[in-house]
This record gives structure tokens, sequence and C-alpha cells, in this order.
């Protein structure tokens, strides 16, 4: 295979956990709660789906990865919604939590290397046909299935929030909640749906990481992927395509070192695990002044 | 001795705590939200142990104080590439100084494997620094160092920094209040927090100089066991309050040795003090809440 | 606009009660509404009943209760008792979704539109199902038809006027069928112009069978458009008949109550020589012992007021250019933001003022005696001088940052709507300090929203707008004449 298509493949494939997380993440936002758990969302899905998936079956292992990020969302929708405490703080406390918590569970099932136990992986399936196509054909079409879930989702999530009337309340809260609530939308209730739809796509996020990548856990795997879908979701602009696209660009920068090492130029290695986040700081930096953020995001308002 | 070596070794772990605890305590209550204290803190530690080994045998005894104040200073200028961003181009610090955290672990990383790497070049450190480079000993046969007095006079000038001087209050009012301390009291908001930044990058850059100066003698990749973040559940326990902060610091280190000593008596894993630091932060953020106030300024700052 | 056939996207019909009342004559009825806010009780037992048909004007000074007890009708604010029907059968209210399910509508005094999003999006807010730009400007050209409410369904709302927001959320509850539709201070922010054609609209809609709840503490509006009147005052009804059987001296009485009518105008003899502060372009001129009154239409004061303050924002934050050295004290609108830090003490808020020229060691036990004293003089009531800013009400909130902004005897006094949100007597005292500071030389300039208010207080008016500014004789009908021709001169064929 030429290095370039393994190139793309590799984008894809970094792509796939940090679209998940950045997509579930827009959702919150754009409801005005900014959560910072989402990397708690992402270990616990990481963790949940590796226990699920060993009763051997891939898909309960992400319905599990799903129900594990819900519930960490859950924790920080009780915080942030409920008693109306800091966003950021209390997202900072549920994320460091979360990798605490999920080391913590691990060497007490698993011992501390947790070899014992294997898992279940997903495999490529190949799309007939499209797969064919020269260049992209292999790195977009000859993906695990929750990729292409992933590409259902990306539309699905646009066209609920431009084109339905929930998806327009939803913006709204994020906009100004005191005029959503007079509009007569629960303000309440959607953020706390909104924030628990963000922790399940993180949670699916470490799913993937673990189900259709990895096919073990580590102790802190989610590497800072929830906070890098964070910065993925102000370069997106708040849209889902935008965010599909950035999330993208950051896996074709990931995924550089296997071009690097194809071309047989080296570099030390640690640039290429740092480059993804000097990415994101450059990134955030180029598009100051570009993007609005939804008018209340993480702010507390009095909601009457 | 060995009750006396466990309180030394106690005390010890509380040194980097209190001190970057500092430097997250005074970055919050002027409403910056730098959870970059790990990276500043790696950085300072990296500055300290490069000066104290390039500068040892020329400054003689005084290196000790130019490799501290080298440690500051590069986690101030650490912190300044996040203050930069944020009054630049308005990038929110909590993402940027994540990312510069993860960006300080490579680097340590990569440094420890090259250029200041051991001359034997076999394992991943650097030389160990002169005795005239490290900080005294307080009690003979322990590690328990100055540093431990330094962590106290800080805490206690900080203490009266917030309480008595125009300068604290100015930190006060912009933390609580951005826009009434610039309307009101003409307060330059964006000159003063980027102040504050550099402050507490400089505390945080500190801590690690310390470390390296009166414990580890060498840096390595696994320095710091996440006291950066620690910190942050240091500084929230304490209310922002730099004498609190002591104390804090002083009780999170205890339960981490414990963890430390329980993982070896009875195979808990140490993983499990963070969860429980955790848990104290979501239960102070709750009782704060239900108390109907926030910690003292802790209202998210208007401006981002 | 009768019930016709409602859009596919209309919300659903509430499901009303059966009927307890004798006299489904009334479209809305409150009973024995009482409510609380801790301590002080800002509705006591009121009884209310308005009419299909009808515009009903509910009259009171700022504070009487007016606007809670129209968000109670309106389910954003929850009665510690009292019932609500509508058309005779009992409403539960939880929240506006259910009034705006039984047909009631709100348009708030600050606004309840979301600026980056367009008209369309702002009046389908709060439907189900799938959202059509096309249905909704459909609905809205409709609603014009009928109406003459005529508004771009695809202008973002951030790009408009006052008066077409207002039109905006008029059209929005009408776009979810309204049949009961309260405006809350509807002519604060519109010039005569749009008054006149804001009362025609409405007309129209009662005449159709709509019932309007009209809240306004101005009783030329009410005597001019209502046909019935009701009256609050510190939280009672004190008054509620026909407008036929009311006068203008009844009401006024009714509004007023025994409180003290403020003393005559009296004028500053302002020594023209001595001038204060001067900014610009174009410049506006402010001198010793006078009180300088700023017209603007909606956010245009606010440039000129915060450039006077010595706040205008610059892109660093800095502050902006001014005489230096002047001694400048500034009392903005927004009290809980700008003006105080709610959490911290009246002594550290004191503290706030010139806390970015402070320096050194800061000397709490005098600042806390000068905390007293204003607490004292302002007659703030408060535990003390440790109180928090927060557990004030408005008026001591105002008091108090008045009494801090002349506590240096200041040169130059600005004040943003210096009385809004507080009761007659409140303002009262506001008034007495500005004048006072006025007649020891200081030189004041101030902007309101309320015109009355700009006349009687102000030695001399600058009408600012569409960037001219005119200078203008305290006389409300040239200044309103001024405001007018700003308003045409900036939108032609508004």
């Amino acid at each position: 295979m030429i290095p370039f298509e393994t190139f793309l493949e590799g984008t894809v494939r970094t792509a796939t956990p940090l679209s998940f997380a950045a997509l579930g993440e827009t959702i919150t936002e754009r409801s005005g709660i900014i959560n910072i758990g989402l990397e708690g969302a992402i270990i616990a899905g990481a963790f949940g789906g590796f226990v699920a998936a060993g009763t051997g079956h891939v898909w309960i292992g992400f319905a599990g990865a799903a129900a594990a990020g819900m519930f960490i969302a859950a924790i920080f929708a009780f915080f942030a919604i409920r008693l109306r405490t800091d966003q950021i703080i209390a997202g900072t406390a549920i994320s460091l939590m979360s990798l605490g918590l999920t080391a913590t569970l691990y060497r007490q099932l698993y011992g501390a290397t947790g070899a014992a136990l294997s898992i279940p992986t997903m495999g490529v399936v190949e799309i007939p046909g499209l797969v064919s196509i020269p260049l992209i054909g292999r790195a977009l079409f000859a993906q695990p299935p929750i990729t292409y879930l992933l590409y259902a989702l990306i539309p699905v999530v646009w066209f609920w929030l431009y084109r339905t009337y929930s998806g327009l309340g939803l913006r709204a809260i994020g906009e100004d909640p005191r005029a959503a609530v007079a509009a007569g939308i629960p303000a309440n209730r959607v953020q706390a749906l909104a924030v628990l739809l963000g922790g399940m796509f993180g949670g699916i996020a470490g799913g993937t990481l673990v189900i259709a990548q990895a096919g073990s856990f580590a102790e802190g795997m989610s590497a800072g992927r929830g906070f890098i879908a964070i910065a993925i979701v102000v370069l997106g602009r708040w849209h889902p395509f935008g965010v599909a696209a950035a999330a993208l660009v950051f896996g074709a920068a990931s995924a550089l070192q296997y071009l690097f090492q194809a071309m047989g130029w080296s570099l030390p290695y640690q640039l290429f695990l740092a480059l993804p986040y000097v990415l994101t700081l450059l990134g955030l930096a180029g598009i100051a002044g570009k993007a609005t953020a939804p008018a209340s995001l993480g702010r507390w308002q009095d909601q009457t | 001795m060995p009750d006396l070596s466990l309180l030394a070794d106690a005390l010890v772990r509380a040194t980097p705590l209190i001190i970057a605890g500092l430097a997250v305590a005074f970055a919050f209550r002027g409403g910056v939200f730098n959870i970059g204290a790990e990276g500043q803190l790696l950085v300072g530690a990296t500055a300290g142990a490069a000066v104290s080994l390039w500068a040892g045998p020329a400054l003689g005894r005084s290196v000790l104080i130019v490799a501290l104040l080298s440690a500051a200073l590069a986690g101030a200028a650490w912190a300044a590439v996040a203050a930069e961003l944020r009054k630049r181009f308005g990038v929110l610090e909590i993402i940027s100084t994540i990312m510069l955290n993860f960006i300080a672990l490579h680097l340590v990383s990569f440094l420890v494997r090259g250029p200041l790497q051991e001359p034997t070049r076999i394992y991943p450190q650097t030389q160990s620094i002169a005795d005239s480079a490290r900080l005294p000993i307080i009690l003979p046969n322990t590690r328990f160092h100055f540093g431990f007095i330094i962590a106290i006079v800080l805490a206690c000038f900080f203490g009266w920094l917030f309480k008595t001087t125009a300068i604290g209050f100015r930190v006060r009012a912009i933390g609580a209040a951005p826009k009434a301390a610039w309307i009101a009291g003409k307060v330059d908001v964006k000159r003063t927090s980027y102040i504050v930044f550099l402050v507490s990058g400089a505390l945080a850059g500190l801590a690690g100089g310390i470390e390296v100066s009166g414990v580890t003698y060498a840096l390595y990749e696994n320095l710091s066991p996440g006291y950066g973040y620690t910190a942050i559940a240091v500084a929230l326990i304490a209310g922002l309050n730099p004498i609190g902060v002591i104390a804090s610091g002083i009780f999170f280190a205890f339960l981490e040795t414990g963890a430390l000593a329980l993982q070896r008596d009875f195979a808990i894993p140490s993983s499990a003090a963070s969860v429980v630091e955790a848990v104290f932060v979501l239960a102070a953020l709750a009782i704060s809440s239900l108390r109907g106030r926030g910690i003292p300024g802790l209202t998210r700052p208007a401006t981002r | 606009m009768d019930d016709g056939p409602s859009a596919n996207w209309s919300l659903t019909q509430a499901s009303i009660g059966q009927p307890v009342s004798d006299s489904p004559a009334n479209a809305l009825e409150l009973r024995g509404i009482t409510k609380n806010f801790g301590a002080v009780t800002a509705l006591d037992d009121v009884s209310l009943s308005i009419k299909p048909g009808s515009i009903h004007a509910l009259l009171g000074e700022n504070g009487a209760g007016k606007t809670t007890l129209m968000r109670i009708a309106f389910g954003m604010v929850k009665a510690d008792s009292g019932q609500i029907l509508r058309d005779g059968g009992l409403l539960e209210l939880r929240s506006p979704a259910d009034a705006i399910a039984a047909r009631i509508g709100m348009v708030h005094q600050q606004f309840s539109l979301i600026p980056a999003m367009t008209v369309a999006e702002n009046v389908a807010l709060g439907g189900k199902g799938l959202y059509n730009v096309n249905d909704v400007a459909a609905r809205i050209s409709e609603i014009a038809s009928t109406t003459g409410l005529t508004i771009d369904s695809r202008a973002r709302v951030a790009n408009l006027t006052s008066a077409e927001r207002q039109k905006v959320e008029i059209v929005r509850t009408l776009a979810h069928d309204a049949r009961i539709l309260i405006l809350d201070e509807p002519t604060a922010v519109l010039a005569e112009k749009d008054i006149g054609e804001l009362f025609e609209q409405l007309r129209v809609f009662a005449s159709a069978g709509g019932s309007v709840v009209l809240i306004t503490h101005k009783l030329q509006n009410a005597l001019d458009h209502a046909d019935e009147v009701s009256v609050l005052r510190h939280g009672k009804l004190v008054l509620n008949a026909p407008m036929d059987a009311a006068s203008k001296d009844s009401l006024t009485a009714a509004m007023l109550g025994s409180a003290p009518q403020e003393q005559g105008i009296t004028r500053g003899t302002a020594i023209r020589s001595r001038l204060v502060a001067r900014v610009g372009p174009p410049f506006v001129e402010v001198f010793a012992g006078e009180i300088l009154g700023v017209a603007a239409l909606e956010g245009a004061a606010g440039p000129l007021l915060r450039s006077f303050a010595g706040r205008a924002q610059t892109g660093s934050g800095k502050p902006g250019s001014g005489k230096t050295g002047l001694r400048v004290g500034f009392v903005p609108e927004n009290r809980q933001e700008e003006a105080l830090i709610p959490d911290l003490s009246l002594t550290e808020n004191l503290a706030l003022k010139n806390a970015g020229e402070r320096r050194g060691i800061i000397d709490w036990k005098q600042l806390r005696d000068n905390t007293s004293t204003v607490i004292r003089e302002f007659d703030v009531r408060a535990s003390g001088p440790d109180a928090t800013a927060r557990s004030l009400s408005g008026g001591n909130q105002q008091r108090f940052v008045l009494g801090r902004e002349l506590s240096d005897k200041p040169e130059l006094l600005v004040l943003e709507n210096p009385t809004q949100g507080l009761d007659v007597n409140a303002a009262s005292v506001v008034h007495q300090r500005m004048k006072a500071a006025r007649d020891s030389g200081t030189a004041i300039v101030f902007y309101s929203t309320d015109l009355d208010e700009l006349v009687d207080l102000a030695d001399r008016v600058v009408v600012v707008g569409g960037g001219r500014i005119s200078d203008s004789p305290p006389d409300k009908s040239e200044i309103g004449r001024l405001l007018l021709g700003i308003e045409t001169a900036e939108h032609p064929v508004a």
C-alpha cells in the first residue's frame, strides 16, 4: 500500500473517536453547557466498553461504553444543572475522578496488567464499490462499522439542530436561557438531555478506542482526547460538519508519523506525540474572532 | 523511627502540593482558570535541573537560588504562552493550559532521552545534581527538606497579600466581578489577570524546582504523580484561601502517602486517592452551592 | 386573525379544567394572588378580571407589583396562593409553556428575543416537530396582512431597532395563537410615532375578540387607549374600574397614595464659565453646577456617558483617554454587574472605587469608617459595613453606590438611568441628592429613558443619536421631536 493511503487511513482512524466526542460536546455546548468532564466520559466509556465487550459481543461492548459515558455525564449534569455549580470546576473534578476511578477498578478487577482478559475487537468491514475509489476509498470505506455509524450521525445531529423545533429550542437555550424559558422551552430538561447525549457520544468515543482500535484498556488511555475534542468544537464553530472537518485535520496531524516513517524521515517520536496539542493551540489562535460561541456558554444563568 | 519518617514523607509530599495549590488558588481567585500547574511544574523542574547541572560547578552554593529562580521563571514563561493566547486571541485558558500540560510531558520525555540524558545513556533521566545544588535536609535521616519552610512562608505571604494590599484586593475584585472591577474601580482587568497568570505559573514552576532540588535530585519522566492536578483539589478544598492551602495540602499529602502504604500492605490501588480527592471537591462544590454561595472568586470571567 | 386554521407547527391546545366560575365572560381571571419574596410581600391578595375584546391597563409606580402579577399569569413566577382562571376554567401554570398552550402571550420589558438568531427562528421558538423556515415566513406574512405588523422574517434580530424588536415579540405571541396579550411597559422604548402605530395594532387585535393587558406606569397611555383600568400600589389592588368611570385625578391618587410629591422644579444656576469636561467629537460640554440631561434612543447614550466617566472601553481594556486628575463619580445602570461586587462586603465595595489606582497597603479601618458614614448619610438600610452588597434591596444598593461615588466630592458625576427599578420614594431621594450635589458645584451628566424625569431634573438637555447631537431645552415635546427626527433619519422607510 502506498504510504499516502496508510496516512489517510490513519487519519480517519484517529479522527473517529475525536469526532464522536466532539459531536457530542457540540450538542452539549449548543445548549449553553461546557462539559470539561468529557475526558471523564471518554475514559469511562473505554473502561465500560472493555468490561461489556468481555461478554464476547462488540455491540454489547459499545452499549456498555455509551452507558458508562452517560453515567459520568449524569453526575456532571447533577452538579452543573441541578446545583448550578461552576461548570469548569465540576467538569475538571469529574474528569479527575473518572481517571482515578477507572484505574482503581481496572487494577481491582484485572490486576496491574489486565493481561488475563481478552476482548473481541471490531474488525474492518469494506463497503463494496466505494472502497475502490482511488486514494480515499480505503481510508473512508475500509473501516470498522462504528465509523460508518459516525458518518450517519453527523448529518442526523445537523438535521436535529437546524431543522427541528427541538434543535432550535436547544440552540436558543445556549444563546439565552431566560428568553428560551419565556418562549416555553423547558431549559433544564433540554440541557440535561444535551449533557447526557454528549456523555453518551463521549462514551462511544472511549469504546471505539478499546473495541475498534487498541483491543485492550490502559489507564489514562483517553490521553487528553476530551480536551482536544472541546478545542475541535471551537475550531468547527459549534457546527456538526465543521466539527467533523476539524476532527479530520487533527487525525491527519496525528497520522503524520506514519507518513514520516514510511518516507524514512526520522524525528523524535515525542514531537509527533506533542503535535496534536500544539496544533490545537495554533488552531485556536488562528480562529480567534472568527467563531462565536453560544452566548451563554458556561455561564450560570438565573432562568426567571 | 518509622513514625517520624512517615510524617516526614507526608510533609515532603505536601510541599509541592502547597506551592502548586497556591498557584491554582491565586489564579482562580483572580479569575484565571489555570489548570496547567502540572505543565508549569514540569517545565520548572526541567529548568531547575538543567541550571543545577550546567551552572552547578561554577556557582557553588548560590546555584540553589539561581536554580529555583530559573524554575519559577520557566513556569511563568510556560504560563505566558497561555496568557498570551488568551490576551491576543481570546483562547480559553482551560483548554490551552491542558494542552500545554501534555506538551510539557512530551518535552520532558524528549529531553531525558536526548539532550539532558545522563552520560551513560542507559536511564531516561538526567545526572544527579551536585550536593551544593540541593535543598538542606531539616530532619536528619529523613527526606524532610527546607522546601516545606518555603511553602509555608509563601502561603503566609499570599494570605497577607490578599488581606491587606491594594494589589491583592485588585486580584480578588477582577476574579469576583471583572466588569465591576473595571467600571467601578477602573482596574485594568486584562493587564492584572495577565500578571496573575504569570505569578501563578511562577509558583507552579517553583514547586517543580523545589521538587528537583529537595527530593528527586534529578529530572525524569514521572517526576510528578499529578501534583499539578491534585493542586486544583487542594486549592478548592481550601476555599482558595492561601492559609487554608497549607492545611488542605498536608491533608491530601497524608491521603496520598497513606494510599501508597495501603497499596503496599493491602493491595488497594493508590489511584483510589485521586477518586477520594475528586469526591471531596465535588462535595465541597455541592455544599457551597446548597448554601447559596459560590466559592469566593469563582464567577466565570465575563471576557474570554 | 380569528381562530383561523393554524399552521401545522403551532402548539397543542392546553387542557383547561372544568368551569368553576359563574362569569365565563372573563378571558382571564386572577383570584386572591399572593406572592412573597423573602420577607417582602410583592403581591397581597390581588384579584383581577380581564374581559375579552378589551384593552386593560394595569397601572402602578415602579415596584408596585405589576410585572410580578403578570409573570404569574404567564407561568414565569409561581404564586404562593391564589387561582388563575382562563375562560372560566381553572388553569395550572407550571411554566410559560403552559401559558402559551393556554393561548396567553407576553411581551417582556427586557426583550426576550435572541439577538444571534433570525426573526423566523425567534418567532418559531417553542414549536414542535420539523422546522421549516418557509412555513414560518408564510405565517409571519399572514399575520402581517391581518394586523399590519410587517417584519422581514430573515433579518437577524441583532440588527433590528427597538420598535422592530417589539413587533417581532408581538408577532411571536400571535403566531402561537395568543388570544390574551400581556405587554410590559411597551411604550418605554418607543418613539411617539411608533406608540401610535402600536396602539392601532392592539385595537385591531382587541376588536377581533382578543384581550390586551397593558402594564404601564404612564398614566397617559392608559387614559388614551385602555377600556378598563386597574391600579396596584405596594402589591395591593387599590382601584379597578372601566376607563370611563376613572379620571386622571382619581388614577393619580390611586397610584401615588400618600406618597410625598417631589418639590417643584428647581433649576440650577450654572456658572457657564467653568467648564468641567468636554468629550467628542461631536463635542458635548458640561459645566460646574449644572445637571445635563441626555436623551437618546436605546443604546445611543452609553458611549457618550462612558467617555464622560472615563470608562470608554478601549481594545486593551485600559481607561479611555480623559482629562487626568479629574475626580469623577459614575453610577452605571447595571448595578449588580458594573457597580458592585455582590458577594463582597459594603466596606470592600467602597474600596472598589479607585481600586485601579490604589497602591500599597489598604487602611481597612479607615474605609470601614467611611462606609459607615455613607450608610448613615445616604440612609442605606443595611446591617452595617460588613453586610454583603447582595443582601441589600435595589433601592438601598443604588443609594449606597450614589453615596460612594459622591464620597470624594467629585467634580463630575455621571449617572445612567439613575432611578430605574426604584420605587417613587427611593427615586425621590436620588433626585434630591443629585440636586444637592449640583448646588454644591458638581457637574452632573445623566441619561434616562424616562423623558419626564429628564425634563424635571435637567437644566439643559442634549439629544443624541444617529451620529448627531442636538441641544434642546428641557421640554418634552421638543425632545420628542428631536428623537423622532433621529429615528426617521436612521430608518427612512421604517
